[in-house]
């Protein structure tokens, strides 16, 4: 198993502020999303996370990424 | 003074003011259209005939201080879908129809003499039905001008453009905002009715109403606060839609595989970055304009906009969501300010954007112009639609019909009327939604992709059958309800994830009449109305075969998941177990 696996991030609504769109990474194996929002700084104070899919499917914060994934968050959106 | 219905006669060009029924007294906005509709409309008459009634009604709170509360309903019997229809819209009606006493304005019959177009103008115990040939064959606009001139600027003014005037499918009726630009109650061919009734326009007095009355004005204060409160702390309708407006839903319905694209053929568009909100607030701020903008008077949410084009010129406002789908991912065009440009010129003509634009993403697969031709979908519309020509009226007929002219099979309708921008397969709640609604395919009308995508009141995981009917029959209650109180459909947030919200809205509806209204009994109102509606469509000879999805969803899987649609028709049909 290698160490390492690529990951694509993508941002939207207000996480793109003075961060990014879409990026690719890489990380260890075994990064869940959790480990991911950490990092960006996305905390329960400011904009929680509303939405977390891998894939185009939706996720928990627990799931353990695999080689090639897309991450995408979002923060609570709506409208109709 | 009691709150009276105010009743035209376009036969006769006369009207009477009538006592409430005590039967309609607790009902207002779609509770009250619906039920008079139902009373009074048979449901097998011709809906552009003299037997079909148009029903204005504002809300049961409109009018009030409460945010969010101006919302009024039409009712009628549709022409595009043969069944009941209601629509609401924001704008300065629904305060003004309140505040002046008029619990519903109700306008029944065909003039004989059918050669020119008549303006109905609503004022305190009085209602003039004057002709007016000077404004037939003009705009939205125009007539929006002259009504101005004539009255005030904060006269009220619903009325009809072209299309309307030719009774065509895809036209609406047009509202008046705050700001004087224009919303509509979009759906159903509406404006046909209109047309056929002869009415090119509606005005309603602003200038001598009274205030509405409390029974218990610091209960109602009180209430109101805690409901604004509940609306601002939320970060959907605090943050996110003030923010980006409606149309923040593309990159997130795109991502999840669920935004229609090509005549429904994938649920990923190409062009979702050049449309997105993000990209929209960006322009906006770039270019000058407004991301935020209330359709009517008392809204704190501000979803609407003002989207200027490159040299800080309007373009549009009330730039949402739906329209931007229709013409950017089903039909490809990746301009955002040519879309811009055609949705300003559908608010003058008075088009209904979603059974338009789903309309033209059908006419590249009749060949009629090509995926992403934006200036061949403004001409059609300016040239064609417009003037009513042979093109322009097979256009104006709706998708259903064009699809039957044209020999297609791919036809994204229920009920004869277009799927809206989420995608049945892949969003599996928003499909029962669709089917089921008595309105016809109508994204509003129980707002699924709130848990199937959002994450509002719970998950619902989108790509399963599980949960979905339940799901969709609890939203379509509460929303038959929500309607019925002239509140935004976008207090469906709150009220979904915070439990102060709704009791704040109830407590709002008792200090204002002095009943005593229980949770029960606001969800009992929501499932009669509900039923309301499905009896007279029964009655006016639709079936639970109508409440199916095109066949092409049950064999087409659809990308990127690469779902079918998998209900059984039993499963469909438990949705009325109730
Ligand atoms: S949130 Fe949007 S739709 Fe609702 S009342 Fe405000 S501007 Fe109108």
């Amino acid at each position: 198993m290698s160490e390492n696996i690529n990951i694509t991030l993508k941002l939207f609504a207000q996480y793109r502020d003075g961060r990014f769109k879409v990026e690719k990474r890489v990380y260890k194996s075994g990064t869940t999303p959790q480990n991911i929002i950490d990092e960006l700084g996305i905390t329960k104070d400011k904009l929680p996370l509303g939405v977390l899919m891998v894939n185009s499917k939706h996720e928990k914060e627990e799931y353990i990424l695999q080689e090639g994934d897309t991450l995408a968050l979002f923060p609570k959106i709506g409208g109709g | 003074m009691a709150d009276k219905i105010y009743r035209v006669n376009m036969k006769e060009l006369s009207f009477k003011i009538e006592d409430v029924p005590n039967h309609w007294m607790g009902l207002g906005g779609r509770g009250l259209t619906s039920t008079i509709v139902a009373a009074e409309v048979d449901p097998e008459c011709h809906p552009l005939g003299p037997n079909n009634k148009m029903v204005f009604a504002p809300g049961l709170l409109s009018g009030t201080s409460a945010a969010n509360s101006g919302r009024n309903s039409l009712g009628a019997k549709s022409p595009l879908t043969g069944g009941i229809k209601e629509s609401n819209v924001g704008g300065t009606i629904a305060g003004i129809m309140a505040k002046l006493g008029v619990k519903a304005l109700i306008i029944e019959g065909i003039p004989e003499d059918n050669s020119t177009f008549y303006h109905i103008h609503v004022s305190r115990d009085n209602v003039e039905i004057v002709q007016v040939p000077e404004l037939v064959g003009k705009d939205n606009y125009f007539v929006l001008d002259s009504m101005e001139k004539k009255y005030s600027k904060k006269v009220a003014v619903m009325t009809i453009g072209r299309p309307g005037e030719m009774k065509m499918l895809v036209s609406n009726i047009s509202v008046r905002d705050p700001k004087g630009k224009l919303r509509s109650h979009g759906r159903g061919g509406l404006g046909a009715v209109m047309g056929s009734k002869k009415i090119k326009c509606i005005t309603v007095d602003a200038q001598n109403y009274k205030e509405v009355s409390y029974e218990d004005s610091e209960k109602f204060k009180a209430a109101s606060k805690i409901f604004t409160k509940a609306l601002q702390n939320n970060p959907i309708s605090g943050e996110g839609l003030p923010a980006f407006g409606t149309n923040v839903l593309v990159n997130i319905v795109n991502e999840a595989g669920g935004l229609p694209s090509r005549n429904f053929r994938t649920g990923n568009s190409e062009n979702a970055e050049a449309i997105c909100g993000e990209t929209m607030a960006e322009n906006i701020k770039e270019r000058g304009g407004s991301t935020t903008h209330g359709c009517h008077s008392g809204c704190v949410i501000q979803c609407s906009q003002t989207y200027n084009d490159k040299d800080g010129n309007y373009l549009s406002s009330g730039f949402e969501y739906e329209m931007i789908w229709a013409f950017g991912a089903n039909l490809g065009i990746n301009d955002l300010d040519l879309i811009a440009k055609i949705d300003a010129l559908m608010d003058d003509l008075g088009l209904d954007a979603i059974e338009m634009g789903v309309c033209l993403g059908l006419a590249v697969d009749a060949s009629i112009l090509k995926f992403g031709d934006g200036k061949e979908a403004y001409r059609l519309i300016k040239d064609e639609v417009a003037k009513g020509t042979p093109m322009g009226r097979i256009l104006g007929s709706g998708t259903g019909n064009l699809g039957k002219l044209y020999g297609l099979v791919r036809v994204p309708v229920v009920k004869n009327q277009s799927i809206p921008a989420y995608e049945p397969r892949a969003i599996k709640g928003q499909g029962i939604t669709y089917v089921t609604t008595p309105m016809g395919a109508d994204h509003t009308a129980g707002y699924a992709v709130a848990t199937n995508i959002l994450n509002s009141g719970g998950f619902v995981d989108p790509l399963k059958k599980d949960g979905q009917v339940e799901l969709s029959r609890n939203l379509q209650i509460a929303s038959a309800a929500i309607d019925s109180t002239g509140m935004c459909i976008f207090v469906a947030f709150p009220a979904l994830d915070d439990p102060a919200c709704l009791p704040a809205l109830i407590d709002m509806l008792n200090a204002r009449f002095g009943i005593s209204l229980t949770g029960d009994d606001v969800t009992n109102l929501g499932k009669t109305i509900l039923k309301t509606e499905r009896a007279f469509n029964l009655k006016a000879g639709l079936t639970s075969a109508d409440d199916r999805i095109p066949e092409f969803m049950k064999y087409e899987a659809l990308p990127p998941h690469n779902v079918k649609w998998d209900f059984t028709n039993e499963e469909i049909d438990e949705f009325w177990n109730f």
